[in-house]
């Protein structure tokens, strides 16, 4: 007899919970509410990525055109694919100190997996990740970036 | 000379042309004295038949293709998403370009396959659909054939389709074919005994098989209506079986893309897979159209017993559009089971219906039997 009364109760209470999940899917139906596609080629003027979007890899400068690099190569050695290639050269400062800044910072999107271990473990928080994403070009030498633009500095207070 | 025929026999029709929509059989009937008038009973019988058979061609390929951009606008519609929105307006010529698309692709001969029941395979299928669409009563005089064992001969032809599966299956040579085939000879051969012991229901209410004289005894009230309880429990089972007839939703596991690649039309390319995935959609409109006809009423409006006014207003809505409002509803309901439950496993499946619709099935069929004896119903 139990089990009769088990059997009738597993069917109501499957079919409730069957009602219940078409319950949700009708309502999205009739009334979808914020619908989640974008028309991408349509919207491209004022599409706006969200902020954890991993675009490329950029050093952001200040209005003066100074970056935070400082060249340590951190970056470099954490790479996991080797896309990153911090080339420095040494100066001479006002008090006559030796300082290493970089010369280049090279970065090949081609070869890029957007792990963010550069971004992570960067001491002086120099490099960031920019939300553009249409990298498309026609040759594969236009995906080897130069991260510091020429005549940047080293931002002051940064060691 | 056959579309002056044609012409002349629209032009005799007394009344205006919107008026076919209430009934058809005016319209049917001029063609044919129109035929016969210039030509022996022979011919006149051989180009009715060439008709019939080109609207039920161009019927077939425009409710295929309008169901599987429906099935995809739904989906987006369920998951807030646009669904397809390039082609035309919003999209809707999407099918279309895809079977433009089907028609150019190349046609894959598969090695070791065997030929013959390789390509014989899509056509028993589209075979089986056309024979099933044939017997459906789309209106009022629009019935190609009016069997007096309608619905009998639908069970019978619909459950046919489960050969072209199996064939397709077994001449891919391939695994995933096979299996999928297996499973799915499975699932049709058990779930017809539901559909089956469900149609009864109503036939017994009913008190006919013919599916004129089913869609007849309803003017006085839908049979869902007029049978309650059962009749409603019938309708539901029916819904599940057809469902898994189908191969669709929540039973799809004939063509589980996520285990088997594409089941039985793994092999299958081009032309010949659009036969088949057309053919899916066009069972699943058999299946809604049956599940209308029987329980919804066909073509017949919503009537209320006695009430003459309500009766009549409902009868200004033509009765060609009461049944295409009832088949896309419970296609609406077939498509809401398919994004919104899991796919089940193949015990799941055979546990749903030897253990729960089956039994429950038979009761119910006694139950209905027992109410028609008292005259209970409605």
């Amino acid at each position: 007899m139990n089990s009769i009364i088990q059997y009738f109760k597993e069917i109501i209470q499957g079919v409730g919970s069957l009602l219940k999940g078409m319950r949700v899917t009708n309502r999205y139906f009739f009334s979808p509410g914020k619908i989640v596609t974008q028309k991408y080629p349509n919207n491209r003027k004022d599409l706006v990525m969200f902020e954890r979007f991993k675009g490329e890899v950029v050093m952001p400068h200040n209005e003066s055109n100074e970056h935070k690099c400082t060249g340590c190569g951190i970056c470099e050695i954490n790479c996991p694919n080797g896309t990153i290639e911090v080339i420095s050269k040494t100066i001479i400062t006002e008090d006559g100190k030796k300082k290493r800044v970089i010369d280049k910072h090279i970065y090949r999107l081609g070869m890029c997996t957007f792990c963010a271990l550069c971004v992570k473990t960067c001491p002086s928080n120099a490099l960031a990740f920019s939300q553009e994403f249409e990298h498309a070009v026609f040759n594969r030498a236009l995906l080897i970036k130069t991260l510091n633009k020429p005549g940047s500095q080293l931002m002051k207070g940064v060691e | 000379m056959l579309l002056n025929t044609i012409s002349n026999a629209l032009s005799t029709l007394s009344e205006p042309w919107w008026k076919i929509f209430y009934d058809f059989s005016s319209l049917t009937q001029a063609i044919d004295e129109g035929l016969r008038s210039s030509l022996s009973p022979f011919w006149a019988v051989t180009i009715e038949m060439l008709i019939i058979g080109v609207v039920f061609l161009l019927f077939y390929a425009l409710i295929g293709l309008f169901l599987v951009i429906a099935e995809r606008k739904v989906c987006a519609f369920i998951q807030n998403r646009l669904g397809p929105n390039r082609i035309g307006p919003y999209g809707l010529f999407q099918t279309i370009a895809d079977l433009v698309k089907l028609l150019f692709k190349e046609l894959i001969p598969i090695k070791n396959a065997d030929g013959f029941l390789f390509n014989l395979a899509p056509y028993i299928v589209i075979i089986v659909n056309f024979m099933v669409l044939a017997a459906l009563p789309y209106g009022k005089g629009l019935h190609a054939i009016d069997f007096n064992i309608g619905i009998f001969y639908v069970i019978a032809v619909s459950s046919m389709s489960v050969i072209g599966v199996l064939l397709a299956g077994w001449s891919s040579n391939s695994k995933y074919s096979l299996i999928g085939a297996m499973r799915s000879g499975a699932q049709i051969v058990s779930y017809e005994l539901s559909i089956g012991l469900a149609i009864i229901t109503v036939v017994v209410l009913a008190g006919s098989m013919q599916l004129s004289e089913i869609v007849e005894a309803q003017r006085t009230g839908w049979f869902i209506f007029k049978g309650h309880v059962p009749a409603f429990l019938a309708f539901i089972i029916y819904i599940i079986a057809g469902t898994a007839e189908t191969n669709r939703g929540p039973f799809d596991m004939a063509e589980a893309e996520s285990e088997l690649t594409a089941g039985y039309h793994t092999e299958y390319s081009g032309i010949k897979f659009a036969f088949f995935y057309l053919a899916e959609y066009i069972n699943m409109f058999i299946v809604a159209a049956v599940a209308a006809t029987l329980f919804l009423g066909g073509w017949m409006p919503f009537h209320v017993g006695n009430w003459e006014g309500f009766n009549r207003i409902m009868d200004f809505i033509p009765p060609f559009f009461w049944f295409f409002g009832k088949t896309f509803f419970v296609i609406y309901l077939i498509m809401l089971f398919k994004w919104t439950f899991p796919r089940l496993r193949i015990d799941q499946l055979l546990t749903l219906e030897w253990k729960y619709l089956l039994p429950i099935n038979l009761v119910n069929v006694l139950i209905m039997a027992f109410l028609v004896l008292m005259g209970w119903h409605f």
